[in-house]
């Protein structure tokens, strides 16, 4: 099994289907000739050359609709943006058009879309470049959200993405993209909506999603190492659809939930999760559910500040004990 | 409407009859284009009948006055031709042959609706007859309308997308981010701005800067202007323009002159921004059913006979589309959740796990 970095991983997933697929088209800005921003698709222009990987201006709203519009004749168009923080420019072509023309058509239409690239805080880039909309997002039926923590669950799950029929917000995170992780060399998918245990454990289940996985199981070592409290870590990888199933096992195993998300708390991914558990599982609880969340305004630039608006593992630690009391 | 030919002043024939496109034409080819016409003006009255008498709820665009456009553009349509527009659209769906009885059914709420009573008025689909809406947000549709395009030439067909807009989509910033993808790369669709005269109750002198289709030569593309009362003028007009989209794969964008006699929605009182005379001067010189109608009339291709009988037939399948509207059931609460994803409607072939709806 190779070890590789999690923007290889998402590369790799990228031509396997671009092979597999001759419908695949991958776009966005600087993803050519530059090989990407963040080099994720470094190499591929190379190999498929110009019209299976399009260098397009700067205008979110124009290529996005455009593979709105082409993924309705059955183009399957992997569009990155490269910040998740832009698709905001284009709320109205992803938001209304991708999500809605299959209803609004009753049903005649389905957008085979990607739209991938990095959702997250944490680079000192200020507010405007550090928004993570998969609760937004997620906010709209007709629109799938998929927020991967690991190299494997990348690849796995972009492969999935790409050959679903419905739209799919593909969220990574640049601070995930030097990352390694086994990748198996043989081909393999991850199903959308099933969320892994990245860590098993008796007193405690952390539910997180994206890089919000990975501060969790560092600070469900401190908590073994320094408390003696066996931490459980599920990792939702996928937010619509939800594998609330493993959600609710684990729940029923440990009976205290914290709920972590580098999210904004309002209306955040972890708001409906703590919904549903206390609907679903409340008499299996024997503590309020806790959640950390980012602090709770725009993301500041300073660096050292950003680390705390951030979930960061002593966060969590802490937050962890208050539901152990 | 159908007024008697000789009510009206002096024929002359319409500039583009001639036209080597309209020349060609047979009567019964005429006769179709007048009667899709008739048949669209006839399905707005009625459903504005039914409107009033609140069995439509919501929006309801009336394309009356616009009718040559929509039908001159549909006429020229070959196989991998397609169209979008915006939401004034019941002209478009009934040019290119959507049944009435659905449509109708659809301003209903029905289930028998083009779009299971879905979608309404703004949102009527078919792509059966390349036909992909109806959308609801001004501008909103013509990256779409680029992207249908894109689609067309990276599968090699030979065909174009007509993206229809309004004159008040022009300063849509989405509208501009899509005539420069067009126009860089070379995309097959012609922009088609129905220009009414008005973005809502906004003026065109009061809301854009310029000549509009002009702003095409900023992106370095092909444009034209022509008069949208006259369906001959249309079709010959849109036509040189499809023709370099499919033989040279370029772009264009063509203003269409035309005009509107009710107001922007049913829920514009249309007393605040244009004068009554304003209306019944187009409506007396330029109502584009009437000056077909005399001109075919003058070609000796229809007469008052046939005129009539098209206009009672329209008036009875419209009358018939508001019945089967009447009829028909409304959608039930479990079809609420339906066609929201293709997965969940196919269960067959569903990859995904977990819960997609939520409570």
């Amino acid at each position: 099994m190779a070890v590789i970095q999690y923007r290889e991983a998402i590369r790799h997933a990228l031509a396997e289907e671009l092979q597999r697929d001759p419908n695949v088209v991958v776009m966005g800005e600087e993803v050519a000739q530059f090989n990407g921003a963040y080099k994720v698709t470094e190499g591929l222009l190379e190999k498929f050359g110009p019209k299976r990987i399009v260098d397009t201006p700067i205008s979110e709203a124009g290529f996005i609709g455009m593979g709105i519009g082409a993924s309705m004749l059955g183009i399957r168009p992997v569009i990155e943006l490269m910040f998740w923080s832009f698709y905001s420019v284009a709320f109205d072509q992803i938001l209304n058009n991708a999500a809605n023309v299959r209803y609004m058509s009753g049903g005649q239409i389905n957008c085979p879309i990607v739209i991938r690239g990095p959702g997250n805080g944490g680079t000192n880039v200020g507010a405007t470049h550090s928004h993570t909309p998969e609760n937004i997002c997620a906010n709209h039926p007709g629109i799938k959200v998929v927020c991967p923590a690991t190299p494997y669950d990348a690849k796995g799950l972009l492969k999935s993405a790409i050959r679903d029929n419905d739209p799919v917000m593909f969220m990574e995170n640049t601070i995930l993209y030097g990352d390694k992780g086994e990748v198996p060399d043989e081909e393999y998918l991850i199903p959308l909506g099933k969320a892994d245990i990245k860590r098993q454990g008796d007193d405690l289940t952390i539910v997180a999603h994206g890089r919000a996985v990975i501060s969790a199981l560092a600070a469900a070592q401190l908590l073994e190492q320094e408390h003696d409290i066996s931490a459980e870590v599920v990792d939702l990888r996928s937010i619509r659809p939800l594998d609330e199933a493993t959600v609710l096992a684990s729940v029923r195993k440990t009976h205290r939930v914290l709920l972590v998300e580098e999210n904004k708390p309002f209306c955040g991914v972890g708001a409906q999760l703590a919904y549903l558990i206390q609907d679903k599982a409340f008499d299996d609880l024997d503590a309020p559910i806790k959640r950390v969340s980012a602090l709770d305004a725009p993301a500041i630039y300073s660096p050292p500040m950003e680390i705390e608006q951030l979930p960061h593992p002593q966060r969590i630690l802490k937050a962890a004990l208050s539901v152990l009391k | 409407m159908s007024k008697k030919p000789s009510d009206t002043a002096e024929h002359k024939d319409t500039p583009a009859s001639g036209d080597p496109l309209n020349a060609q034409l047979s009567a019964d080819q005429k006769i179709d284009l007048y009667r899709v016409m008739v048949r669209i003006r006839r399905f707005e009255e009625r459903s504005l009948r039914a409107y009033q008498a609140k069995k439509i709820g919501g929006f309801l665009h009336l394309y009356i006055g616009q009718e040559a456009v929509a039908v001159g553009c549909c006429s020229l349509l070959t196989k991998n031709d397609h169209i979008i527009t915006a939401y004034r659209d019941h002209g478009h769906a009934i040019a290119v042959g959507m049944d009435l009885k659905p449509l109708m059914a659809e301003l209903f709420g029905k289930a028998t609706g083009c779009s299971k009573g879905k979608g309404g008025s703004m949102h009527y689909f078919d792509p059966s007859r390349n036909f992909w809406g109806g959308h609801g947000i001004v501008g909103g549709q013509i990256p779409l309308g680029a992207g249908i395009a894109y689609a067309l030439k990276y599968q090699g067909k030979k065909g174009a997308c007509l993206a229809f807009m309004g004159d008040g989509a022009v300063n849509q910033g989405a509208v501009h981010e899509a005539y420069n993808l067009a126009a860089l790369w070379q995309l097959p669709v012609i922009f088609v701005i129905e220009n009414n005269g008005y973005s809502m109750g906004t003026s065109q002198a009061r809301s854009s800067a310029g000549e509009l289709a002009r702003r095409a030569e900023a992106y370095g593309m092909d444009w034209g202007t022509c008069d949208g009362h006259d369906v001959y003028e249309v079709r010959a007009c849109i036509n040189k323009f499809l023709e370099l989209a499919h033989e040279n794969s370029k772009p264009s964008v063509v203003e269409v002159r035309t005009y509107r006699y009710r107001g922007h929605s049913v829920a514009d009182p249309d007393n605040t921004y244009r004068t009554k005379s304003e209306i019944e001067e187009y409506r007396k010189t330029k109502d584009p059913i009437q000056v077909f109608q005399n001109q075919l009339v003058s070609e000796g291709v229809l007469d008052e006979a046939r005129i009539s009988q098209i206009d009672t037939e329209a008036r009875a399948e419209a009358d018939q589309a508001a019945d089967f509207a009447e009829a028909s059931p409304y959608p039930t609460v479990e079809d609420i959740t339906k066609d929201v994803y293709w997965e969940e409607d196919h269960p067959s072939e569903k990859k995904s796990e977990g819960r997609i709806f939520f409570d």
